[in-house]
């Protein structure tokens, strides 16, 4: 039997000389710094949750019909009559939560260990486009079971595009291809969804592997293991300080895929809507152009964007300016390469101004989250009896918005000027374990 | 790190969790149904209730009869008799014989189906609705609601709750005067006691209706977990074993 198995490796071997080699330098001959920590994990995880969305994704295309009059019923009818169609739901709908999480986790890891920076840039860039490409992948996939907020997220969003002077009002029409979100648009988000963005998310993944792998992996120390002394017991060319990915990292992800599997499956057969965060009591409600939800909000991933779009004030007589608030949102993390000029990538030998920069980052990030998915109209009435809920919100949210965008600017200034005192930096890493 | 890495989790935790209270309460000041859609007799009470005076305008077309059969621990011949009395067959959805013209000429709309309702407005909403209703000359039907002011529908568990009538407060200068609180006028067949029983019956039969997967969901989750759980432990010894060639490699 063993005789069979290397004879087709021979064989496949003669035909295709490069795969072997290929498989030895993403996997076993692919050294990655041994120093990783739990802020490693959610790369793999964002892997895994996507190859859940495409399997999942591909038996509810099986009964899901695309149409304005069916949509509603076929997802029903999957929650109902189809056989395990409930498990296959809830594991796609919560894995486009789930899907946010690990990658908001895995860019926090970069924006704090430097992992962005020179000479990772592309990698950075190529995940910044996964990102923008995942977005509109899972407002597409939010469109489609045609529920009320499906109807109302995707006119409120779509309608975005009519701020653009002159060719707005037009290309609104153009994107939903009718006056409102109906059947044609359905049927076109369902196309994006299932095909075109799906082919350019995995493009992308592989050359964001591909780029990642030329250059090798960052660490929490934000050590140049590539750098630093050479030999080590696998072999003796090869960094020091790092060991082979297969099996030393396969097996150590699979701890982490075993853990994610675990509080994933808390949420899927515990609590799926997640009190409403997952899946929204409006979209239990068909699709109904005369009855407007009563807080149309997008779903929990898009609020802190959304909470900069609806911040940022009108003004010149066009509402522009948060539209280009909210893709800048984005536009600035992506840039963050050049905007940030420091030398040390990790925070732990960065100075105190990035720290605290990093952390009100972060705050106003969730905060702006907050605002956006409207628990702080809901909060400030409780909180602060008689208060005026929109000049209070406004107040905050615009403060949070500062936040956000002065992180950028603050971070600019910090490490152009000079300002950074940085700490000294191990020649080697460390490992706390 | 370990200990770094336990305080990054729980502030993570706790960032989840401080904001799930938020949505939590979006039924404000509403009593809570304190449903259980595990207590079987429950879910019969509650279908029988339904059939016996919801059913006559309200659908419930993603349930089917013989679904209600299995999951309610019914035969065929109880659904059939009990609880199926349009003559629909029994692989089919429940749907009311009401003839929508008429219902949008009685009540001035189509009643909605509830197949649903208790995942779109939620259980309190149902719960604390059925029990809210009272007379109101000044509606055309002759009955209001508190939870739900100015809805259509006519209280149709009368004979069993009685009539309420809504006790009045002051009016304020140029508005009408708020319900401050209800009180049964003319007593029913059923005790208060006795009826929110019966309607957090409704209400659980309703919550089943609106995901009948909520039944095999939670009990199938606990051996899904338990063995995640086991496996993730046994990767956990895997890793540890491997890595110990990492550690001593220093």
């Amino acid at each position: 039997m063993a005789n069979v198995f290397s004879r087709i490796g021979d064989w496949v071997n003669e035909r295709a000389p490069n795969l072997a080699p290929t498989y030895r330098k993403h996997m076993t001959e692919y050294f990655a710094p041994k120093n990783f920590n739990l802020w490693y994990y959610f790369g793999s995880l964002a892997l895994l949750v996507l190859v859940n969305q495409i399997v999942t994704g591909i038996f509810l295309t099986m009964n899901y019909k695309t149409s304005a009059l069916e949509a509603f019923n076929s997802v029903e009818y999957i929650m109902r009559d189809v056989e395990w169609g409930w498990l296959i739901r809830y594991m796609h709908s919560t894995g486009a939560s789930l899907f946010f999480v690990v990658v908001f986790l895995h860019m926090f890891r970069g924006i704090m260990y430097g992992s962005f920076k020179r000479p990772r840039e592309l990698v950075w860039i190529l995940g910044m486009l996964i990102f923008l490409v995942l977005m509109a992948e899972a407002f597409m996939g939010y469109v489609l079971p045609w529920g009320n907020m499906s109807f109302w997220g995707a006119k409120v969003i779509i309608s975005l595009f009519g701020t653009i002077p002159y060719i707005g009002g037009s290309l609104v029409e153009w994107i939903m291809g009718d006056f409102l979100p109906a059947d044609a648009t359905l049927n076109r988000f369902f196309a994006l969804h299932v095909i075109a963005l799906p082919l350019v998310l995995l493009l992308l993944v592989v050359l964001h592997l591909a780029a990642l792998h030329e250059v090798g992996s960052n660490n929490p120390d934000g050590v140049d293991v590539k750098h630093g002394p050479k030999g080590n017991k696998w072999n003796p060319e090869k960094p020091i300080d790092a060991i082979p990915f297969h099996p030393y990292y396969t097996v150590k992800d699979l701890v982490g895929v075993g853990f994610f599997l675990t509080i994933a499956a808390f949420i899927i057969f515990f609590a799926p809507t997640f009190g409403g965060w997952f899946l929204e009591h409006d979209n239990f409600t068909p699709a109904n152009n005369l009855v407007t939800p009563s807080h149309i909000k997008p779903s929990w991933y898009f609020t802190p964007f959304y909470a900069i779009l609806r911040m940022i004030p009108s003004f010149f007589g066009t509402a522009i300016w948060g539209v280009i608030g909210m893709f800048g949102a984005i536009l600035l993390l992506a840039l963050l390469p050049w905007i940030d000029k420091g030398e040390v990538r990790s925070v732990r030998y960065r100075g105190l101004g990035f720290r605290i920069a990093l952390g009100v980052l972060v705050f106003s990030f969730l905060a702006l989250g907050l605002v956006g998915a409207g628990v702080t109209a809901e909060v400030i009435p409780e909180w602060f009896p008689g208060a005026d809920v929109t000049t209070w919100e406004n107040a905050f949210g615009r403060l949070m918005v500062l936040g956000y965008f002065g992180f950028f600017v603050f971070v600019w200034v910090y490490t152009r000027f000079g300002f950074e005192k940085t700490k000294p930096v191990p020649e080697r890493v460390t490992m706390h374990d | 790190m370990i200990k770094r890495t336990i305080s990054s989790i729980a502030l993570a935790l706790g960032l989840a969790v401080a904001t799930i209270p938020a949505l939590a309460s979006e039924g404000e000041g509403l009593a809570p149904a304190g449903t259980n859609i595990r207590d079987q007799a429950s879910l019969q009470r509650g279908a029988k209730l339904f059939f016996n005076y919801c059913v006559g305008c309200h659908s419930l077309k993603y349930v089917r009869y013989s679904r209600l059969a299995s999951d309610l621990g019914l035969s065929e011949e109880e659904v059939m008799t009990n609880l199926n009395f349009t003559g629909a067959k029994f692989g089919e959805p429940v749907i009311s014989h009401m003839p929508a013209d008429d219902a949008k000429t009685w009540f001035g709309k189509d009643p909605p189906d509830l197949s649903l309702e208790a995942r779109a407005k939620g259980v309190d909403f149902i719960f604390n609705y059925l029990n809210s209703f009272y007379l109101d000359p000044t509606r055309p039907v002759g009955w209001n609601n508190t939870v739900f002011p100015n809805a259509s529908m006519p209280n149709p568990l009368w004979e069993l709750q009685g009539l309420q009538t809504a006790v009045h407060g002051e009016a304020a200068p140029g508005q009408e005067a708020v319900v401050e609180k209800l009180q049964i006028s003319t007593p029913g067949r059923m005790s208060p006691e006795e009826f929110r029983g019966a309607t957090r019956d409704i209400t659980a039969f309703l919550e089943y209706a609106a995901e009948p997967a909520a039944l095999e969901r939670q009990s199938i989750g606990v051996w899904v977990i338990l063995f995640l759980a086991g496996l993730t432990f046994l990767l956990y010894l895997l890793k540890h074993e491997y890595w110990k060639d990492v550690h001593d490699s220093h």
